[in-house]
């Protein structure tokens, strides 16, 4: 299991040139969008993501402003001299991008992969917690 | 509110895609015979097979299983993997919104009628990030051998 503090990719890395709209341009390696799943409780949202053959050192979980990159490689064990003769996967990168909307906390995402499952807990902000108003009688 | 999270923009290869799927099956009729056991493009878990001199490597993009689970069996030449996935449902709480469930769950199955060349005793599978390996030798007679000249 591998946690990643999401919060100092966010902070450490230096983008590459935006265009006019501010965001980057796509990468042009081809990708297959994973599988996902997406949950939402009163604390925040879960998103999981099927990414079969992706090693934790071939991950990427990218914030960039609103917007949420996951990306990984596949990579398998070879034997030497195999030539394939057969292939359902046959784009070894997976990539999908989400747009966070702003009552999510970005800075406090939490990653974590196991057995080529991607599982991001992604929570609400304090204050957009939920709140029981109460109604006044009268 | 959150349409952003499960939104996925219908780009040109997914409707390319969608095309041939449906190209390719109304043309089943006129094409290539099926394999008996194929199954429709993007069944869970996709496979993929390679062999080398001396081994048929399959491979099943089978994320988020426990390895135990897993049934790998050879029998009469049929490589069989079965399993489940549990589903991923935190609970059965109804405050719980779910927004995208793209993700396969259950109970599954897929066979790989095996070549005659292959030596069913030596069969070898490892669960690593989310892929079953499974490695299967090719009998002794069927490996390249060299010869020696008199």
């Amino acid at each position: 299991m591998t946690k990643t503090d999401l919060a100092t990719t966010e902070r450490g890395r230096t983008e590459p040139s935006s265009d006019a709209t501010g965001r980057k341009p796509a990468s042009t390696t081809a990708a297959t969008a994973p599988a996902v799943d997406i949950f939402e409780d009163a604390g925040g949202i879960t998103l999981l993501a099927d990414m079969p053959g992706v090693a934790r050192e071939s991950l990427d979980v990218r914030l960039d402003g609103d917007s949420l990159a996951i990306e990984g490689e596949v990579s398998l064990p070879t034997s030497e001299g195999m030539r394939a003769i057969w292939a359902e996967v046959n784009v070894p990168r997976y990539r999908r991008t989400f747009t966070l909307s702003r009552e999510l906390d970005a800075s406090r995402i939490e990653a974590n992969l196991k057995d080529g499952v991607l599982s991001l807990r992604i929570p609400k902000q304090a204050h957009a917690q939920p709140r029981r108003i109460s109604v006044q009688a009268g | 509110m959150y349409d952003a999270m499960f939104y996925r923009p219908q780009g040109l290869l997914d409707q390319l895609s969608t095309l041939h799927q449906v190209l390719t099956r109304s043309l089943a009729a006129d094409g290539a015979p099926d394999a008996i056991r194929s199954v429709a493009a993007g069944a869970y878990p996709g496979i993929n097979v390679g062999r080398t001199a001396s081994s048929l490597e399959v491979y099943a993009f089978a994320p988020g299983l426990d390895a135990a689970s897993i049934d790998v069996t050879v029998e009469r030449g049929v490589l069989k993997i079965a399993g489940e996935r549990q589903a991923s449902r935190p609970g059965q709480d109804t405050r719980i919104q779910a927004y995208a469930a793209e993700r396969p769950q259950g109970r599954f199955s897929r066979a790989i009628s095996l070549p005659d060349d292959v030596d069913t005793a030596k069969v070898q599978a490892r669960y690593r990030d989310g892929v079953l390996h499974v490695s299967i030798s090719l009998q002794e007679t069927a490996q390249p051998q060299r010869i020696q000249v008199q």
